[in-house]
């Protein structure tokens, strides 16, 4: 039996819209068929009485008292709503002012609209889909603006055209596919907390940025800069223009005393070209050009030298050797006999790094993403080739997450490759930092939980200022029987030295 | 010389993409803007290119056009003169001629509203005797329909305009045109809402023979009313002209009532202009469409210019007009408004959007300066006062400046957003935010709630082709 209940509230006046939101909300409690707040005008009653809402005497109230009008399925629930009624206008004059604004209040709609709201911008930092970041780093770029272009899937063409215009405009493009970068000693992207110092390194690799920088940082040495490049930049199409770029910019930069090159491998033409700038730049410099040379030797070009792997740039800038080098290594107890190194890799470099180690050693291996004295993947794994996995690759990231930002993409290949006969040894990286999962040790441990006893060894690039707790990934780490380096080619050596038997 | 990123401190950063690497940045301290990226053309990566393609090319002839068209805007002095019969200033209303809201709309497929608006007009003109007869004398083609537009005029919702209707007459003074609307017939059952009853058609009477004529004689005996100064008042009282008008009808009573108490024939009729005036907080609507009209007019047909001149829905389709282009009308199918419904009505008793008053939005009113109206953000479903500011900043995105006579108070007096450019409309994807009211959806019922209505993305993607047509692209 349907009820109607009235409330009259005298000299009480609320908004209009105020009110309309407080009857919307008690309509919405159960039993209540419809209920409107209102201040009595005459309009207003004429409403109300329309929509059967009035049964009281309406004679002697006005526009400045309010009505509150209930149609329930009972007195209980009208009277319920009433008191919801109520309780909301108490609430409504007893709240204080809006608190601080919401994201949206700080988001711009356009880039001139961002240029409005913060006109002393100098950097744009893009991380939109790939078919669209060229037109985003054109108009940074126009606006004076330096740029990083995390995207990647951008068209090489695009690419070359791009650093074409930053050249014109006096600008610095960094990327596409630039994940990693360091400017002024702020991390952008994913990038590990270090110290300011003197060495400018140029990267067209971030994970190799960020082991150089954290191996480095690890004895209190500091970048100026890391500046990423992306991964095509000394392509033969893109011809090293990022690079030259960077270089230029740290030529004359105050704070940057030494200049380090640091890329996988590229056209060799291209290579020579931009060691040519580095040679020529009256700042002293090396390069570690990852496979350049199969031996590992370092090579000279015009002054600058050449190493093949990043821990001997690393002990080249250190001065003295990072510890464990595979001649020294104390025996762990743990013996593999036969089977490959089997390499899950969330670093692309740092996969590389591994792949040269085994190239040094004349040990064969194979891999989805191969340096040239390096095979690709076979069809039928084997145990006597060692298999090295990019995760990271373009062929593992469509339609997933990277394993940067989502290592649990590594947990299912982790489990096969337990249960794999022919997977003696299972080597992986663990990478810290901004941008970087909060828990990528408890991830991977976790992959682990049913291992049967497999050797498993890991490399873990961060430093005790990076956002995970540093310590207690390496701890949960040792506690799953991980054995864990700071170096991804000292731990590719020790997987090495297990599945030989060195001592 | 110091490197502007290198050597300048932390780099200061437009994050374009991924929010969470704007939301690690501010958590450490570090100066970053976020652009909230969609893509631009909304997908259309043809329209991106041709926009890009137009802006590299002709960005400074257009930026210098858009910006006479702000300039003639501000320049734009609207003063209410005179309240007559439409008949007496408005060409082309003999021979059953009703004028409309909105861009060109035929009766089959007028909508419910208008429908009955327009039987109610044909009573009140005394082309038919009955609202039946006025019904099937439209389907029978006996009316001329045109829109306000057209002739100089504008009419909210169904915004039927006829001959012995009373409008305002607004001039211009510094271009010397004039603009023409009916007056705001009250809350409720309306005309304009689609109500033709007998109350409806008396006060439309009312309106022509009683306060237009003392109207009239207030505005002879004041020298005329300046319309943008009461905006600039109203700003700062929560008015944003559109669905908040309260303040701007109060300073215009203040302002007109010692002449209305001079000029009113007797006591009793300025008492009952005075009650009605007071009792309808909607009366300013009116006053800022009209002073709309006059002040864009003007900004027509300027080369180059990309600045849109006109907005206006007749319940069926959503028409833009920009300046390069002048008269033409850019349609697509109005949308339906998101709001609030009076008690006993609903989302399905709504009729879609409709009325000549996006010319409020058009002079960066309405929706465009809810940050003066936070209670209006209660329309946006849960909105907060927080809500109304961020439609307000949203819209700057689309605009070309800010007003340097109309501002708002809680965004440290900013002004409102002046200019809208189809071209920043078309790349950002962004259209403008209008506040409306909504009518039943059948003839005869009236007024069901208020709400937010968006205007048609197509509209602005249309008015972009035509305009990069006329600077001789393909």
């Amino acid at each position: 039996m349907s009820t109607i209940v009235n409330k009259i509230k005298r000299s009480t006046y609320l908004d209009s819209l105020a009110l309309m939101r407080v009857s919307v909300e008690v309509q919405a409690l159960a039993g209540v068929d419809e209920a409107a707040l209102m201040m009595a005008t005459p309009a207003s009653i004429d409403i109300l009485a329309d929509a059967g809402l009035v049964n009281t005497d309406v004679s002697g109230i006005g526009a400045n008292d309010l009505i509150i009008a209930v149609r329930a399925d009972g007195s209980d629930s009208a009277n319920a709503a009433i008191q919801e009624a109520e309780r909301c206008l108490n609430a409504m004059s007893a709240s204080g002012p809006v608190s601080a604004l919401g994201d949206a209040a700080d988001t711009a709609v356009s880039l001139g609209d961002a240029l409005e709201r913060m006109p002393s911008a100098n950097f744009a930092l893009i991380s939109v889909p790939g078919e669209f970041a060229t037109g985003e780093a054109e108009a940074a770029l126009e606006a004076g603006l330096d740029v990083m272009v995390f995207s990647d899937n951008v068209p090489e063409s695009e690419e070359r055209r791009l650093k074409e215009q930053a050249r014109s405009a006096g600008r610095l493009l960094m990327g596409p596919d630039c994940g990693t970068a360091i400017v002024a000693g702020t991390a952008m992207g994913f990038a590990n907390v270090v110290p300011r110092g003197n060495i400018g390194v140029i990267a067209a690799s971030g994970t190799g940025l960020q082991e150089l920088s954290v191996l480095l940082a690890a004895e209190g040495m500091g970048l100026s800069h890391g500046l990423g490049v992306g991964g095509r930049d000394l392509s033969e199409a893109v011809g090293g223009l990022g690079c030259l770029a960077a270089i230029e910019r740290l030529a004359a930069d105050p704070a940057t005393q030494h200049i380090v090159l640091l890329s996988k491998p590229s056209a060799p033409k291209v290579a020579e070209r931009v060691l040519d700038a580095l040679a020529s730049c009256d700042k002293p410099a090396m390069a570690c050009l990852i496979g350049y040379q199969r031996s590992g030797a370092a090579q000279s070009f015009k002054g600058v030298t050449i190493y093949s792997r990043i821990v001997d740039t690393a002990e080249a800038i250190l001065g003295h050797a990072i510890a464990p080098v595979l001649e020294n290594m104390v025996s762990t107890g743990q013996r593999a006999d036969g089977g490959r190194i089997h390499g899950l890799f969330a670093g692309g470099t740092l996969c590389a790094e591994a792949q040269q180690v085994l190239v040094q050693r004349d040990e064969p291996v194979e891999s989805n993403a191969p340096l040239t004295a390096v095979s690709p993947l076979a069809e039928t794994p084997s145990a006597q080739v060692h298999r090295l996995l990019d995760l990271g690759a373009d062929e593992f990231t469509r339609g997933q997450p990277h394993p940067m930002l989502e290592p649990s993409v590594r947990t299912a290949p982790l489990r096969a490759a337990l249960d794999d006969g022919q997977a003696a040894v299972i080597l992986v990286d663990i990478v810290l930092g901004h941008g970087a999962h909060p828990d990528p040790a408890g991830v991977l441990t976790e992959a682990l939980a049913d291992n049967p006893g497999k050797p498993i060894v890991a490399s873990l690039c961060g430093t005790s200022g990076d956002p995970q707790d540093l310590v207690a990934q390496r701890q949960k780490l040792v506690t799953a029987g991980v054995v864990v380096h700071t170096s991804a080619a000292r731990a590719c050596e020790h997987a090495l030295a297990l599945l030989r038997g060195y001592v | 010389m110091t490197d502007p990123l290198l050597n300048s401190g932390p780099p200061r950063v437009i994050n374009i993409g991924l929010r969470q690497f704007a939301n690690d940045m501010r958590q450490r301290g570090l100066p970053c803007v976020h652009m909230d990226w969609r893509p631009p053309a909304r997908g259309d990566a043809p329209m991106a290119g041709r926009l890009r393609q137009v802006h590299r090319s002709y960005g400074e002839r257009i930026a210098a056009a858009n910006a006479q068209a702000v300039a003639r805007m501000h320049q734009g002095d609207p003063v209410l003169i005179d309240v007559v019969l439409a008949k007496d200033v408005i060409n082309g209303l003999d021979e059953r001629a009703i004028l409309h809201a909105g861009p060109p709309v035929e009766w089959q497929r007028m909508c419910g509203p208008m429908r009955g608006a327009v039987a109610g007009a044909a009573v009140f003109e005394g082309w038919a005797s009955t609202l039946e007869e006025g019904f099937a004398m439209a389907a029978d083609g006996a009316f001329q329909f045109s829109p306000n537009h057209h002739h100089g005029a504008v009419g909210p919702m169904t915004g039927l305009t006829t001959a012995h209707m009373a409008v305002m007459v607004v001039e211009n003074r510094a271009f010397g045109n004039r603009a023409y609307c009916t007056l705001n017939e009250g809350l409720g059952k309306v005309m304009r809402f689609g109500g033709n009853d007998e109350t409806v058609i008396a006060r439309l009477h009312w309106l022509a023979d009683v306060l237009g004529p003392l109207l009239a004689a207030v505005l002879a005996e004041s020298g005329g009313l300046g319309l943008k100064n009461l905006i600039a008042r109203g700003l700062a009282m929560g008015d944003e002209m559109h669905q908040r008008n309260v303040a701007c009808t109060s300073l215009l009573i203040r302002e007109l009532s010692p002449f209305i108490s001079r000029c009113a024939p007797d006591q009793a009729t300025a008492a009952e202009v005075l009650r009605f005036m007071g009792g309808n907080d909607q009366l300013f609507l009116n006053m800022a469409m009209v002073m709309g009209k006059a002040i864009m007019d003007p900004v027509a047909g300027i080369d180059h210019c990309s600045v849109v001149t006109a907005m206006a829905r007749n319940g069926t389709d959503f028409g833009v007009r920009i300046s390069a282009t002048g008269d033409e009308w850019f349609v697509a199918p109005v949308e339906m408004p998101r709001g609030l419904y009076f008690p006993g009505f609903t989302a399905a008793d709504a009729n879609p959007d409709m009325g000549d008053s996006t010319i409020v939005e058009t002079i960066g009113l309405g929706g465009f300066a809810m940050a003066a109206a936070p209670a209006v953000a209660g329309f946006v479903g849960a909105g907060t006062a927080a809500e109304a500011l961020n439609y307000t900043r949203s819209m700057y995105g689309i605009t070309c400046a800010k007003s340097s006579e109309w501002t708002i108070p809680a965004l440290d007096f900013a002004g409102v957003p002046t200019g809208i450019d189809v071209l920043k409309v078309a790349h950002s994807g962004l259209v403008p935010t209008i506040n409306t009211g909504i009518a039943h959806r059948e003839p005869g019922i009236g007024q069901v709630g208020a709400g937010i209505v968006e205007a048609p993305y197509r509209c602005f993607t249309q008015a972009t082709d035509a305009f990069i047509r006329t600077l001789g692209e393909p």
